[in-house]
């Protein structure tokens, strides 16, 4: 059978750089063919490039995109703008910005099936929300996008791209934003609809875990190049190429549990609330609570980490942010090595500033863009009067940048000349630079990619083993938790639904919402 | 020695005016210090339109200059008492550049380079009897034998005056050319040597031409409409940076404090800028402009000079148009700080204690400065245009200091005259644009620099 899609030898070059070199691939009808590769490989290029929508500055330098009979490459932008949508499309990362927030969502879908059909009759969409399992699509047709949550919003997304019955899907990171057991659904619908429909699917992803539960063939890219291809039974069992095996390596052991010893406790946090007040009115009269945490109780030892896990919106990052008082609690009580801090204010809180800090999520946002790595390093130890003089200072610093594996020649850059991962160093060396005992990590690994995740952590750990160092480690990727936490607390809807031993809460949870959870996440076939 | 018998005069403008340009140098120094703002400003002066509105604006700014060191000439000794008199008017060091403009007042409107007047006049013929006819004009081409040579002498001279600055203009730049060479740079030279020779051809052309013509004619009362246009310059260069600068620190201040102290603070702030907004901003300057004009009249011993008056007005205007435009700045800092305070970063400092001042010296307002200065430039060419406005209803600057809108207001009655006098308002309408145009031409290149979302190598991703 001939294939569906056959990319051959596809060059795209920006400037005197190429990007992406020698990429040859092909698809068959009913198959999901998975992308795989860190940021910066290629494989959003290349899905553009066989859409021809690549952005200004970027050109094919060569290379052939057949689609069926097509060449692609050959068409007129007309014949191309009847391929877009009717015969190949695309689902993004993102549905919040890929949906128009002032159209029902109806409007939306009737839009692309009219302009590919010319009419677009109320059952048809029904039909096609009923497909994507939205529940009572009649009511919901005329719903604006803010009314959906985020995983029925990447379904209305998928019925778009379904609306004109292509043949190609291309899925771009289409559960990267979404929660795990949203990212279930979505890719439990994905795999469905390729069945019914006989569709073939580009998968985009950089998450080994999705390509385990839904390829049927990958292909492993890095800086531009497919180092490998090979069906999935034969790519996680046997990789031929060092950088797959670094790949699949990269990812956590799911049974390497860490030991567990008790450990004498720092943090006690005791039925804490946070509640944010709603106003309405012109007086601002408050109207209600959002009870973002709601009755929150547990204790980190010393030397000890504590994972808090949740899906987004469970409250788990307003936990740490109560901690370190950039929130106010409503009520409970905090106790910090034996002293109340729930109640300070933030002037008898400033000598705790020291012992307690954070490391954030987006190592983008995490730095102001227009202070050196020196600035950023020292603003914490000159404002709480830490270092000593210029030069211990500028002795410690260096130390600090060199012990998470920078040069301390990075220290008169700026942030925007290093990579995700660099910038979670500086982040590291910035909090570590008071001596904190107390550090809570919120999602530091997740805009990071698997290669440079695992480094973070180990660093993470060894600082650990050296300083004695507590975290609380808020996260929602439950594959790195084995592997890095002493104990877990699962919270949702702003109450802790469970917590223990790590080995315990993963190996048999009690509570149905930590079974549900651990069931989302995808597994990775045992590999020798 | 004729040269010292001057007195320095500096009116409250000039010495603004000095203050800015001090600070200027400072603003300048400190960004060739700081490697990512460098980068950022010499992407602006990289770009063709960018160093070429820059010339521009340059040389706007530079006769603003010269127009701002005043004096006073010393009056010829009148009586023995040894005491010094000076004259009651003041001269600027661009009057001294302009002198032959200055003085040559013919009796009424002349049209470009005319020797005749533009009104026809009852003459005494010599012989007896009353010709009505159009007088000679005094000055412009007094210097012809037969005013048959008229339109030949305007090409000749025009010629030979750009012919003789062509050749100093195009060696230098040739010098400049072989002595750039050794050097990288990646400045649009071509560019920058076109806008050069231009500006500097079509001065000289004008003041040499003035010597012996009226380049622009002259106005109802006979005075130089070019002089009276170049003379303008300062007024609209003024009104606009002293007025961008008056709205600065209170949208800075107000606009960082409500959105990043929010509560009541943010409530009050809201509330003033939403008043504020709500009442006309004409009518507002209007009733300002008046009260200053009732200070003006009640403390006469104040205002010594005719030009101290109409400085005060001048400088009281400036402070009125800044006053009544802060609100869309502090809105847009009000938005931007709100956002950046949620930023991760904001957050660890907080996490370290850092103080609120310094938070926001540090953390916020460099995160905000690529607002502030495109909505500085952008500003700028709205005051110049306002000042035009507020003239020609009637509440602009002193009708006796020379603007643009004072020339445009005149021109009310001159475009209804028949034939049309065309020039006066055709020479404001021409300056006030290239300024204006420069100036919008050049924001936009400092927006496409400082927009991270423009920029490649930009903060965010």
């Amino acid at each position: 059978m001939k294939p569906l899609l056959q990319v051959n030898n596809l060059v795209i070059g920006a400037g005197g750089s190429c990007l992406v070199d020698d990429v040859s691939f092909e698809i068959n009808a009913g198959e999901v063919f998975a992308l795989v590769g860190e940021s910066g490989s290629g494989k959003s290029l290349t899905s553009l490039a066989i859409m021809r929508l690549l952005g200004e500055g970027l050109s094919i330098r060569g290379g052939d995109v057949q689609l069926g009979t097509d060449s692609l490459f050959a068409l007129s932008e007309t014949q191309m703008n009847a391929v877009r949508g009717r015969r190949v499309a695309m689902v993004f990362q993102e549905p919040q910005s890929s949906l128009n927030p002032v159209q029902t969502i109806g409007t939306q879908i009737g839009e692309v099936l009219t302009l590919h059909r010319g009419n677009a009759p109320d059952t048809a969409i029904i039909e096609l929300l009923n497909e994507v399992g939205i529940p009572n699509p009649e009511e919901r047709l005329n719903w604006y996008p803010h009314q959906l949550s985020g995983g029925q919003k990447q379904r209305v997304m998928i019925a778009m791209a379904l609306a004109c019955e292509p043949e190609l899907l291309i899925a771009d990171e289409p559960t990267t934003a979404l929660d795990v057991t949203i990212q279930k659904q979505i890719l439990e619908l994905l795999n469905e609809l390729r069945r019914s429909r006989e569709l073939a699917v580009l998968l985009i992803t950089h998450d080994m875990g999705v390509v385990a539960e839904m390829a049927d063939r990958i292909a492993v890219m890095r800086h531009g190049k497919i180092l490998e291809q090979a069906e999935r039974s034969q790519f996680f069992v046997n990789p031929s190429h060092e950088y797959s095996r670094q790949l699949i390596h990269a990812l956590p052991q799911p049974d390497d549990y860490l030991e567990y010893e008790t450990h004498s406790p720092l943090l006690d946090v005791q039925d804490v609330k946070v509640w944010f007040p709603e106003r309405r009115g012109v007086l601002q009269r408050v109207v209600g609570y959002t009870k973002a945490v709601n009755g929150v109780s547990f204790t980190i030892g010393r030397g000890e980490t504590l994972a808090l896990v949740g899906e987004s919106g469970s409250g788990k990052s307003t936990v740490g942010r109560a901690i370190l008082r950039l929130e106010d609690t409503a009520s409970g009580t905090i106790h910090f090595d034996g002293d109340e801090i729930g109640q300070l204010n933030q002037r008898r809180f400033a000598s705790y500033r020291k012992r307690i800090q954070v490391i954030f999520q987006d190592p983008f946002s995490s730095m102001n863009p227009r202070m050196t790595v020196r600035e950023i390093i020292e603003e914490g130890m000159l404002s709480l009067g830490l270092g000593g003089t210029d030069e211990s200072r500028e002795a410690r610093i260096r130390e600090l940048l060199e012990r998470v594996g920078l040069e301390a020649g990075h220290l008169n850059r700026y942030p925007h000349e290093f990579s995700g991962g660099q910038r979670q160093r500086i982040a590291i060396a910035r909090a570590i630079s008071v001596e904190p005992e107390l550090i809570i990590c919120d999602e530091p690994t997740s805009a990071l990619d698997v290669s440079i995740r695992g480094q973070v952590l180990q660093l993470l750990q060894e600082l650990q083993e050296e300083m004695g160092l507590s975290y609380l480690f808020i996260t929602h990727d439950l594959s790195i938790i084995p592997h890095l936490a002493h104990r877990v607390a699962v919270m949702r809807n702003g109450q802790l639904v469970e917590q223990g031993e790590t080995r315990q809460v993963m190996t048999s949870p009690v509570h149905e919402y930590t079974q549900h959870l651990l069931q989302a996440v995808p597994r990775i076939p045992e590999h020798a | 020695m004729e040269v010292f018998d001057v007195r320095l005069h500096l009116l409250w403008s000039d010495i603004l005016i000095f203050l800015l340009v001090a600070s200027l140098c400072v603003f300048v120094v400190t960004v060739v210090r700081n490697p990512l703002a460098r980068k950022r400003w010499s992407q602006v002066f990289e770009s063709r339109i960018g160093s070429a509105s820059f010339l521009v604006i340059l040389f706007y700014v530079l006769i603003a200059l010269t127009d701002s060191v005043h004096f006073q000439k010393k009056l010829d000794q009148a009586g023995d008492s040894g005491e010094v008199h000076y004259a009651p008017e003041v001269t600027s060091l661009l009057d001294l550049a302009l002198a032959p403009m200055f003085g040559r007042d013919e009796k009424t409107y002349s049209a470009p380079f005319a020797i005749h007047s533009f009104a026809k006049e009852n003459m005494e013929l010599p012989e007896g009897g009353v010709m009505r006819d159009y007088p000679r004009l005094e000055h412009g081409g007094s210097h012809l034998d037969d005013d048959a040579q008229h339109e030949a002498d305007i090409v000749v001279k025009s010629m030979t005056v750009v012919g003789w600055t062509l050749v100093p203009v195009l060696i230098l730049l040739f010098l400049h050319h072989s002595f750039m060479k050794k050097r990288d740079s990646r400045l649009p030279w071509p560019v920058i040597y076109f806008t050069f020779s231009a500006i500097v051809v079509v001065s000289s052309w004008a003041l040499y031409m003035s010597q012996f013509y009226h380049v622009l004619g002259t106005d109802k009362v006979g005075q130089d409409v070019l002089y009276g246009a170049v003379k303008a310059v300062r007024t609209g260069v003024l009104i606009g940076t002293l007025a961008t600068l008056v709205t600065l620190p209170l949208a800075v201040l107000l606009g960082i404090s409500a959105g990043y102290f929010r509560g009541w603070v943010d409530d009050v702030v809201q509330y003033i800028y939403t008043t504020l907004n709500s009442i006309p901003g004409i009518l507002l300057i209007a009733a300002s402009v008046l009260l200053i004009d009732v200070y003006i009249e009640t403390h006469p011993e104040q205002f010594k000079l005719l030009s101290d008056r109409a400085d005060f007005k001048f400088v009281a205007l400036c402070f009125i148009l800044g006053m009544t435009s802060w609100t869309g700045l502090c809105r847009l800092l009000r938005a931007e700080t709100l956002k950046l305070s949620q930023l991760e970063y904001v957050q660890a400092a907080h996490a370290f204690g850092v103080s609120r001042w310094r938070v926001i010296m540090r953390h916020i307002l460099p995160n905000t400065t690529h607002l502030i200065l495109i909505a500085l430039v952008l500003d700028f060419s709205g005051f110049v245009l306002a000042e035009a406005v507020l003239s020609y209803i009637g509440v602009g600057v002193d009708p006796s200091m020379k603007s643009w809108g004072n020339m445009i207001n005149e021109a009310r009655a001159e475009l209804a005259r028949e034939p049309v006098v065309w020039w006066s308002v055709i020479a404001a309408f021409i300056l006030m644009f290239v300024l204006v145009l420069a100036a919008n031409l050049f924001s936009d290149r400092v927006r496409d620099a400082f927009d991270p979302r423009m920029s490649g190598s930009g903060d965010n991703k």
